[in-house]
């Protein structure tokens, strides 16, 4: 292999043990979401106490990208505000695990390293809108969500 | 390769984008032909000459143009009849590929031949151009959509046709002649036969049979054939439907327009005679035509060498890939009954980061569903990956690829 290195050690080991991996019952956010080229598909839970993230998990199939990005991204929120999560950057996540080569070599892989924080911005939009009916605090969470692939 | 009785540095000459240097300058390894392969200088120069010299619209106008034009699209249609040994042009119906032709005999044919109660029998392997069509005719219909399944070497389980044909009921039978994921080559002389004797009619989708072996669709004697130009070196936008001349003529328009028709009145219509009752519109002239170079090629190399280059290749791969750490291959496994197609995996690596890795490589394969979720269904996995070779493929090409997969295997720790 030559060039970006994207089967790093970290991204093969988080694909073979994933972080947070599992399911939570009735939690406050669920979203799940599926990449129909990969077919990867993932379902990520959510519990908070309305300012901070309490909890998150997530369980499904995926390549080895899109396990070691949703792992990550469950580690990167645990314990965050609700505002910093809002305003999470893909970049951030991205250099997390050195893909930030993803985006300008392979419009088709980011994809998959991208689709849980994708759930996680559509997800965060539905709990605003639909429990707490705060169309004002999702902001333009589902604009951010969809122009994530 | 030399074993072969044709020259493969003279057939890799013929293709330009095989000189294609891919991810950080290696060699384009194309290794996706299942999907659609590459095309030969002499089609690519017959679409440049067709648009510079004599692009009209066909069977209309009388300039000289427009004659050129209408000769060279029926020289297409000889030709096509020719390379299957079909005695009657007009049994040839230029579609837009082989999932237009399938629509067009569910539509054209189903929706007055199937009814409720009737059942129409199809294939775990089929892609999805053999499967939903007949869901959305016998959803509308009220028959019946069964099932023949696949063993353990991805064959068809026959015995399940036989119970299907035995209840009396089964108007249609709809097979693949190679599956485009197993590569498993089906024994349709067998089923043709099994049908015929039950009263069925049988559809079968050549798309991955027609460009790699010898299909003489007399010897065949099915009812229904289809096929796409741009797996055998053709255009995309083409493809074939072959069909029997007294079903054709029986059966209603698929598509109404300009054509199709012989007179038209304010409220009634008489068709044109076949095969132009079924060609509305104005067709892929310049594709149809620059396909007569692909089959021209073909006929050259001969298919018998074109079929006997991939067994050994096939064989090669099979026996390599077979020695890659923690790789699983579905299929028959056997280079006499399978085309030039090999799906595998490298348990609990996805397909995706395995194509991903290879491609680094400059070595182009498939992963996905490869259009035939039944079948992954079936085989218990998201999706696979693909190599499929053609007649410019070399042994030192799938070296390539095996070097790459056991990269896969080091990498993934296999
Ligand atoms: C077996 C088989 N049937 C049908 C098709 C559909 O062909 P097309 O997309 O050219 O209509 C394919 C192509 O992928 C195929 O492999």
């Amino acid at each position: 292999m030559s060039g970006d290195p994207i089967y790093t050690e970290m991204i093969i080991e988080y694909s073979r043990n994933p972080s947070n991996f599992g399911k939570i019952e009735n939690p406050q956010i669920h979203r799940h979401d599926s990449n129909p080229l990969c077919g990867d598909s993932i379902d990520l839970y959510v519990n908070t106490d309305g300012t901070k993230i309490t909890e998150v998990k997530f369980d499904g199939k995926g390549c080895a990208i899109c396990m070691a990005c949703t792992s990550v991204l469950t580690e990167m929120i645990q314990n965050k505000n609700l505002d910093e999560v809002k305003n999470f950057q893909k970049d951030e996540l991205l250099a997390e695990l050195g893909l930030e080569h993803l985006i300008k070599t392979s419009p088709v892989r980011i994809k998959c390293a991208l689709l849980s924080l994708k759930a996680l911005k559509y997800g965060i939009y539905s709990y605003f809108v639909e429990k707490m009916n705060d169309v004002e605090a999702a902001g333009n969470l589902k604009e951010e969500a969809a122009s994530l692939y | 390769m030399q074993s072969t009785q044709y020259s493969l540095d003279s057939i890799r000459n013929d293709f330009p984008v095989l000189e294609r240097k891919v991810r950080d300058n290696k060699a384009l390894v194309y290794l996706d032909n299942a999907a659609t392969t590459q095309k030969p200088i002499q089609v690519i120069d017959a679409i440049t000459d067709y648009y510079k010299n004599h692009n009209s619209n066909i069977h209309r106008a009388v300039h000289a143009l427009a004659e050129e034009s209408t000769e060279a699209f029926e020289v297409t249609r000889s030709k096509v009849a020719k390379f299957l040994n079909v005695v009657n042009n007009d049994e040839i119906i230029f579609v837009r590929g082989t999932t237009e032709a399938i629509n067009l005999v569910a539509y054209a044919w189903g929706r007055d031949n199937v009814q409720k109660g009737d059942i129409v029998v199809t294939t775990e392997y089929e892609h999805h151009s053999n499967i939903v069509p007949w869901q959305i005719l016998t959803q509308e219909t009220g028959a019946e959509l069964r099932y023949i399944d696949i063993d353990k070497n991805g064959e068809l389980m026959l015995e399940q046709l036989d119970e299907h044909l035995a209840t009396g009921r089964v108007k249609l039978v709809a097979v693949s002649h190679v599956s485009n994921v197993l590569g498993t080559i089906t024994d349709i002389k067998e089923i043709i036969t099994k049908c015929k004797n039950a009263g069925s009619k049988i559809l079968i989708d050549g798309a991955q049979a027609v460009p790699h072996m010898k299909v003489d669709i007399s010897d065949l004697d099915c009812d229904f054939y289809a096929f796409s130009a741009h797996k055998m070196l053709g255009p995309t936008g083409v493809g074939v439907l072959w069909a029997r001349k007294e079903l054709l003529e029986k059966m209603r328009p698929f598509q109404g327009g300009g054509d199709m028709i012989r007179e038209v009145h304010k409220f009634e219509t008489t068709y044109n005679d076949l095969p132009y009752k079924f060609e509305a519109g104005t067709p892929n002239v310049a594709d149809v035509i620059c396909f007569s170079a692909a089959i021209d090629y073909l006929t050259k190399i001969g298919m018998d060498n074109v079929r006997n280059h991939e067994i050994e290749l096939t064989k090669y791969a099979l026996e390599k890939m077979s020695k890659v750490n923690g790789l699983v291959i579905y299929g028959p496994k056997n280079s006499e009954k399978q085309g030039g197609v090999i799906s595998f995996n490298f348990e609990d690596v996805h397909p995706h980061d395995v194509a991903t890795i290879v491609d680094k490589n400059g070595v182009a394969i498939r992963s996905g569903h490869h259009c035939a979720q039944v079948l992954m269904e079936k085989l218990d996995v998201a999706a696979t990956n693909r190599a499929s070779f053609y007649i410019y493929t070399t042994k030192q090409e799938i070296d390539v690829l095996i070097n790459s997969l056991e990269e896969v295997a080091k990498v993934f720790k296999l």
